[in-house]
């Protein structure tokens, strides 16, 4: 397959651009492999790339019931940050940052990581003193994170009202400078360029229907659309649809599933530099490399599967929107969408083992999973390869809602992630 | 006159001159033009560049689908808009207009190297490289991306206009005012429905307003059409909005609409909205929204000049505008056959018509060559000429889909182009209802649908006025029936009627290398076919991939004019069934939304409400300084002279302890529990025992999720055996009462208990201080308020100051404690009838910042403070709030969990630094050992931390690993400046331990 670069760009050009490759050949499954990925957006995607990759696993097959990317990786806001608070929460996410850094070298496609500086405002009391209880614990983890005043903030986002008489005035924000946004349908391509680059079929529009498991309980493969695929080790990352797909395995999964809105703006000139997000006000906003300003909305208030939501919410988004940046009340809303953000009780995600032998699972990343997927990914394939957790995966696990070690982000600081 | 007008013609009020500028050049106008339509009167094609290539380009279309001709708005100070249609911005005096994307001018623009440079720039290019080196991405390649991305500027000024919202009910919303949807409108208002009739255009007529040599019950089109429009105006049950757009479809037939109010005016009445967005719930809903005429893909389709026939025709009949002064035609439908006809007899040279077909309605062909025009069938278009407008194409003639022969050159100012018509069911598609590809049409049509909706004309590939009027009735008569209304479809007559058909294509074909030809689908993000075909090589075979990796249809058109022409495209690529390759999703809204109009009023002090007590005014008065709890407004402190608010606070909790001080405590939420199972439900719901609790006895409850972890607390009074007043933390309210009914209806709904939210019907006055009964025992009748009659911890019903009261002997101060509570609306009275009495002990309001520090004193918790929905009550240490005996509540079951009784959990304990000057800062993390390396092992954070006046130092409460084992021992507060030492105290009552001063 072709190295993309500038030359090969450049000669391709020469050419007519007739030469190029499938990123991803299309394939049918074979009858048996290695590992059967269920779910081939980001997360999946990734996790047989470092598979193939890191631990030399490339009897594998990542499973889509529809186009690759499709789901919460094509519809997310793109958002990349790891101030965390929690130990477990910084380490994971932090370690995404880490790949992310060097993703796009790393898959030889360009995921146009931007680290653009993502802030988060403060509006009251009760905002200072959470965000400083991030700060102080960042600092203590090497995670980077600062508290800029009001002012500091506006110089940083020129376009942030500091107006001291606002509903919700901007009382200081936490910054994290290495934050910031990616390009998302390119990291579901890098991934599954490179992964089937190193020999990982990708099967697209190709249900699984069940997990098969065996007399003595350990999984045997997985029923499909075009039939029965054969594999001693199954990890599901399908989002909503674990649930579903894991029923089928006989383990319930904790999860509920929500329709998530987001929306951008008509393309302008640039004029947003970085990654702002409210959470009193419930509003977040980038501008993207092509000039949309890039706004997430919030999750309705019931479950659901329909990739669509109401227009009250948007409603309140862009009101709160033009509170925070009144000069953009006459720019206009392009397009909206919707995705299912899968929810666990703690908010925090499962990404191990699960009690059936050879399942693994990565799933209940809510509003936040588009962030960790190099991270998550990469632990996942670790758990896979050596049947035990990455430490750093390890206090993930779906018994913790037995135990009740949660890892409850949003409790502890009423931060939505 | 316009060098381009035609006198008379149109629509247009030709004795209204009007002039506006476009790029800073005056421009003469006439009352009812469009940006577009004045321009192209006075010869002006080229209008903006393209996205990418920075391509001149000019009007393509007469409607909302406009890819190109989007333009820079300006009415006046602050009010700029980017991106607005010149195609739909109507012309006023003093209107300011410039075009985007280029610099420095619209005719140099030094973006347009892109263009030469347009074989590197293909599809995609940018995953490709950029990469190296790796810092350089986002300092040097992603800003100049950018930089030449993103079309117009956004505004940078605060916008003065606001933007109003209503809701509304009908029986029948009809979208779209053209012929299907003035026909099912006739037929449902005659029936007496209650109708609303939508048009995104400044008014109803839709392609009537483009044919008016059409007749229709013996009438002239438009003479119809006033007649019909007369008629339904007049009509109480019929409400008619113009400018506006339907956005989206939502569940349950809700159907947003973007109403525009001023945006055509020079001059809008003082304070009216600019914008109003309209929820409409209908009953039934008729979607009449036509069709778009889909543009022809061959090499130069994109030169200024270039534009839809239909567009031409609407430019001439509708504005009295011809679009140059010698066309030729290219198309693949009749349509565009009509609209040659129409230009021909309005004086425009017609030089060719090149038809893709063999085989043409034969009239059509007779009719052309009597008028004079060449006519070229089974012949494509290989190219164009021309850069900054359009001046010649080149025709071939074609068999078996080849160019088979020479070309030759067709001299023209202006190309027509056809390439058939879309159905539009953007709207049909945000139900999900499904869609079905009709391989007689090629085209799309709405097949299983969600909602009570009806598709009527040419939005079902209905086409012709007679059909399409049919069509529509007949939309109308099934809404009215599934109303349960009589009502039959009104007919019409129809003559001189234009209707046609025609066939679809990918590209046309070319003797050139497709490969190289400019040929595009999507204008304005510069997608062409060769870019299609690219990603499908590529390994794209999804055309959300397609869509995805070339943007075709992410432009501000969202895909009207190119989906289908990608669609076609790549399922050649790919060697699919266009069927089989499907389309990509509509999303809304259907036409790009003002956010303002989204926000609605909902801006400034509207944006949230703020709630504020009956007692708010007077701490106003006083120059309370604020601050917000939940949606609450709550005075903070009460500044004396140039006291900061240490120096305030310091002063307030003096006065508390010393003597009195009074604290307006409205804002805490109240729930009345009231039934013969209220005790049962008080025990299942709280963690505490309240069968034993006597009337008029108080109680301290703790409140759990499921998950074991605190959620909520309050002092909790029975009034009686059936009756609980519960009282709740202020921004806890509404959680509460909701989990309290959520509870109560599905999982004891055999509980006969009743919830009242009671928060705003009682005002509440705390008093707190050692003369707290001094001062109210001579206001009080009907209760004796000893400490031996109504000890700390009591409830009972008098008068106070001759109020009725609910008084409560309570404190969250530690002092002796009153809650004097008093129907909201004597909440003023009653606060400055203690302020007066209270004037012989130099009575202190203070607000929530003393609160905060009288509590912290006492060790009292504050829930979200020093609680963050992980700390048990055996974590805070309040585990004696545990009805042990009880055989459940909420929660319970989950504090048995491993975890939740594991060693190690962090406690909630008293820290008092080495130094009792230092304050240390809320939030602050605290380890064990402050030489350790990052990341350090972290044993928990400071909950609270204040000055205590009272003692003289600084205290704190903290969550700490093993915190109450820790009795004693140092742990250390890393800080950015230094390292910070301080004491683990196991409890965290401060101040006065004994509870001595509570039972004054």
């Amino acid at each position: 397959m072709t190295h993309f670069s500038a030359l090969s760009l450049f000669k391709n050009a020469l050419s007519g651009h007739k030469n190029w490759q499938e990123q991803w050949p299309e394939r049918e499954p074979k009858a048996e492999y290695d590992v059967v990925i269920v779910g081939a957006g980001g997360h999946g995607l990734g996790c047989a790339h470092y598979l193939a990759k890191e631990h030399g696993i490339t009897n594998v097959a990542v499973i889509d019931k529809g186009w690759l990317g499709g789901g919460n990786t094509g519809r997310n806001t793109t958002i990349i940050r790891s101030n965390y608070l929690y130990d477990e929460s910084a380490g994971l996410y932090d370690h995404a940052v880490d790949l992310w850094e060097n993703l796009s070298q790393d898959l030889n496609y360009n995921v146009m990581y931007s680290k653009r500086g993502v802030l988060m405002l403060a509006h009251n009391v009760h905002d200072i003193q959470s965000f400083q209880r991030h700060i102080h614990a960042n600092r203590l983890n090497g995670v980077d994170n600062t508290w800029l005043t009001p002012e500091q903030a506006k110089e940083f986002c020129p376009p942030l009202s500091i107006d001291p008489g606002a509903r919700y005035p901007v009382v200081g924000a936490a910054l994290q400078r290495r934050a910031g946004t990616a390009r998302h349908d390119a990291v579901a391509w890098g991934y599954a360029r490179s992964a089937s680059q190193r020999g990982v079929d990708i099967i697209q529009n190709c249900a699984v229907t069940a997990i098969r498991r065996g007399p003595d309980g350990a999984v045997e493969g997985v029923e499909t659309a075009k039939g029965f695929i054969k594999a001693k080790k199954v990890a599901v990352s399908a989002a909503g649809n674990t649930t579903v797909v894991l029923d089928s395995a006989g383990v319930r999964m904790p999860l509920e599933s929500f329709p998530l809105q987001a929306l951008v703006s008509e393309p302008v000139k640039p004029i947003f530099p970085c990654v702002v997000m409210s959470n009193t006000v419930h509003a977040y906003i980038s501008q993207s490399d092509k000039g949309e300003l890039v706004i997430g909305s919030g999750t309705d208030q019931y479950t659901s599967y329909s990739q669509r939501g109401g227009l009250p919410l948007i409603e309140h988004t862009v009101a709160a929107i033009c509170e925070i940046f009144p000069i953009f009340r006459r720019m206009r809303m392009m397009r909206k969408w919707g995705g299912i953000v899968d929810v666990t009780p703690d908010r925090s995600p499962i990404v191990g083992k699960l009690p059936v032998p050879g399942l693994y699972v990565n799933c209940g990343w809510g509003t936040g999973g588009f962030k960790a997927t190099p991270g998550a990914a990469h632990v996942l394939a670790w758990t896979v390869a050596k049947d035990e957790p990455h430490p750093i995966n390890a206090p993930f696990t779906l018994e913790r809602f037995t135990t009740g070690r949660l890892i409850d982000e949003a409790a502890a600081a009423a931060v939505a992630h | 006159m316009s060098a381009f007008r035609i006198a008379g013609k149109g629509r247009v009020n030709h004795s209204k001159p009007v002039r506006f500028t476009f790029d800073g050049k005056t421009v003469q106008a006439l009352d009812g033009d469009t940006v577009a339509s004045a321009l192209l009167a006075n010869g002006i094609h080229l209008v903006g560049r393209s996205f990418k290539y920075h391509r001149p380009r000019g009007i393509l279309t007469a409607g909302s689908e406009e890819p190109n001709a989007l333009v820079g708005t300006t009415r006046g100070p602050g009010r700029f808009e980017p991106n607005t249609r010149a195609t739909m911005q109507e012309v006023f005096d003093g209107l300011k207009t410039e075009s985007q994307n280029r610099w420095p001018s619209l005719t140099m623009d030094i973006g347009s190297v892109n263009d030469r440079m347009h074989k590197l720039f293909s599809a995609g290019f940018y995953y490709k490289t950029f990469m190296w080196p790796r810092s350089f991405w986002d300092k040097v390649y992603e800003p100049f991306i950018r930089a030449a991305a993103g079309l117009g500027k956004s505004p940078t000024e605060e916008d003065p206009d606001h933007y109003a919202s209503r809701f509304h009910h009908c029986d029948v919303l009809i979208v779209g005012g053209g012929a299907a949807g003035l026909a099912a409108a006739l037929t449902a208002g005659r029936s007496g429905a209650s109708v609303v009739l939508v048009d995104e255009q400044s008014e109803l007529g839709g392609s009537l307003l483009s044919e008016p040599s059409i007749e229709i019950d013996g009438k002239d089109a438009w003479s119809w059409l006033d007649a019909t429009v007369a008629e339904l105006s007049g009509m109480a049950n019929v409400r008619i909005m113009t400018r506006t757009t339907a956005i989206g479809y939502y569940h349950q037939n809700m159907v947003g609409l973007c109403q525009k109010l001023t945006d055509h005016m020079a001059t809008p009445p003082a304070d009216a909205p600019r914008e109003r967005l309209w929820r409409v719930r209908a009953k039934q809903v008729v979607l009449a929204q036509g069709a778009s005429e889909k543009p022809l893909v061959f090499d130069g389709n994109d030169r200024p000049g270039v534009m839809m026939a239909g567009a031409a025709q609407t430019y001439l009949n509708r504005f009295g505008v011809t679009v140059g002064r010698y066309a030729a035609v290219v198309t693949s439908h009749d349509s565009a056959w009509y609209a040659a006809f129409d230009l021909l007899t309005a004086g425009v040279k017609v030089n060719a018509i090149v038809d893709t077909r063999a085989q043409v309605d034969p009239t059509l062909v007779d009719s052309a060559r009597a008028l004079g025009i060449d006519v070229f069938l089974s012949s494509t278009v290989t190219g164009t000429s021309g850069r900054k407008r359009v001046t010649s194409m080149t025709v071939a003639p074609v068999t078996d889909g080849k160019v088979s022969g020479g070309s030759h050159v067709v001299a023209c100012d202006t190309v027509l182009m056809c390439g058939g018509w879309t159905p539009n069911l953007h709207l049909f598609s945000h139900t999900k209802g499904s869609l079905i590809w009709d391989d007689e049409n090629k085209v799309y049509l709405p097949h299983e649908k969600t909602e009570e909706c009806q598709v009527a004309g040419a939005g079902r590939a209905v086409w012709g006025i007679a059909d399409t009027l049919k069509d529509g009735a007949d939309a109308g008569a099934a809404a009215v029936k599934s109303l349960g209304k009589s009502g039959a479809a009104v007919t019409f007559t129809v003559s001189k009627d234009r209707t046609g058909s025609g066939e679809t294509h990918r590209e046309l074909p070319t003797d050139g290398d497709p490969g190289s030809a400019r040929a595009f689908i999507d204008f304005q993000n510069d997608v062409q076919a060769k870019d299609i075909r690219l990603a499908v090589r590529e390994g794209m075979k999804s055309i959300e991939h397609v869509k995805r990796y070339t943007t075709n249809g992410m432009a501000t058109d969202q895909g009207k004019l190119s989906n289908i022409n990608g669609l076609m495209i790549a399922s050649d690529a790919l060697g699919r069934d266009v069927k089989q390759v499907g389309l990509t999703t509509f999303r809304p809204p259907y036409t790009p939304t003002t956010f303002g109009a989204l926000a609605g009023y909902h801006k400034d002090g509207h944006f949230e409400i703020t709630r504020k007590t009956t007692i708010d005014s007077w701490a106003e008065e006083k120059g309370a300084v604020f601050e917000p709890v939940a949606l609450f407004r709550r005075a903070r402190y009460f500044p004396q002279g140039s006291e900061d608010m240490h120096a305030a606070v310091n002063r307030e909790c003096k006065a508390t302890r010393t003597s009195l001080g009074m604290f307006d405590a409205s804002t805490l939420g109240k729930i009345e529990v009231v039934g013969p199972d209220a005790v049962e439900f008080m025990n299942r719901m709280y963690t505490n025992p309240w069968t034993k609790l006597q009337p008029g006895r108080c109680r301290y409850g703790l409140l759990l999720g499921e998950d074991g972890y605190i959620r909520d607390d309050g002092v909790i009074g029975r009034l009686t055996e059936d009756r609980f007043h519960v009282t709740t933390t202020t921004g806890g309210a509404p959680r509460v009462l909701n989990m309290m009914e959520d509870y109560l209806q599905t999982e004891w709904p055999d509980l006969k208990v009743w919830l009242t939210s009671t928060t705003e019907q009682w005002a509440v006055v705390a008093l707190n201080g050692p003369n707290a009964r001094k001062l109210l025992e001579p206001l009080v009748e009907g209760l004796d308020i000893s400490d031996e009659a109504f000890p700390h911890m009591s409830v009972a019903d008098c008068t106070v100051g001759g109020l009725p009261a609910r008084l409560f002997r309570v404190s969250f101060t530690g002092e002796l404690g009153f809650e004097v509570n008093v129907p909201a609306r004597y909440g003023l009275q009653l606060w400055e009838m203690l302020w007066e009495a209270g004037q012989q002990y130099d009575i202190c309001p203070y607000g929530t910042e003393t609160m905060h520090v009288l509590r912290a004193e006492k060790g009292y918790i504050i829930i979200g403070q020093d609680t963050d929905g992980t700390v048990t009550p055996d974590d805070a240490g309040i585990s004696w709030a545990i009805g042990k005996a009880k055989p459940d509540f909420v929660g319970k079951r989950s504090l048995a969990r491993p975890d939740l009784v594991a060693s190690g959990r962090k406690q909630l304990i008293g820290l008092l630094t080495v130094d009792p000057k230092t304050v240390l800062e809320e939030g602050a993390q605290i380890v064990d050992d402050p030489k350790q390396p990052i990341p350090m092992k972290m044993l928990g954070h400071v909950t609270s931390s204040y000055w205590s006046e009272a003692l003289g130092r600084s205290i704190a409460m903290a969550v700490v690993e093993d915190g109450r084992a820790r009795d004693g021992k140092s742990v250390y507060i890393p800080m950015p400046n230094g390292v910070i030492e301080a004491t683990v105290q196991a409890s965290t009552v401060f101040y006065d331990p004994e509870g001595a001063r509570l039972k004054l």
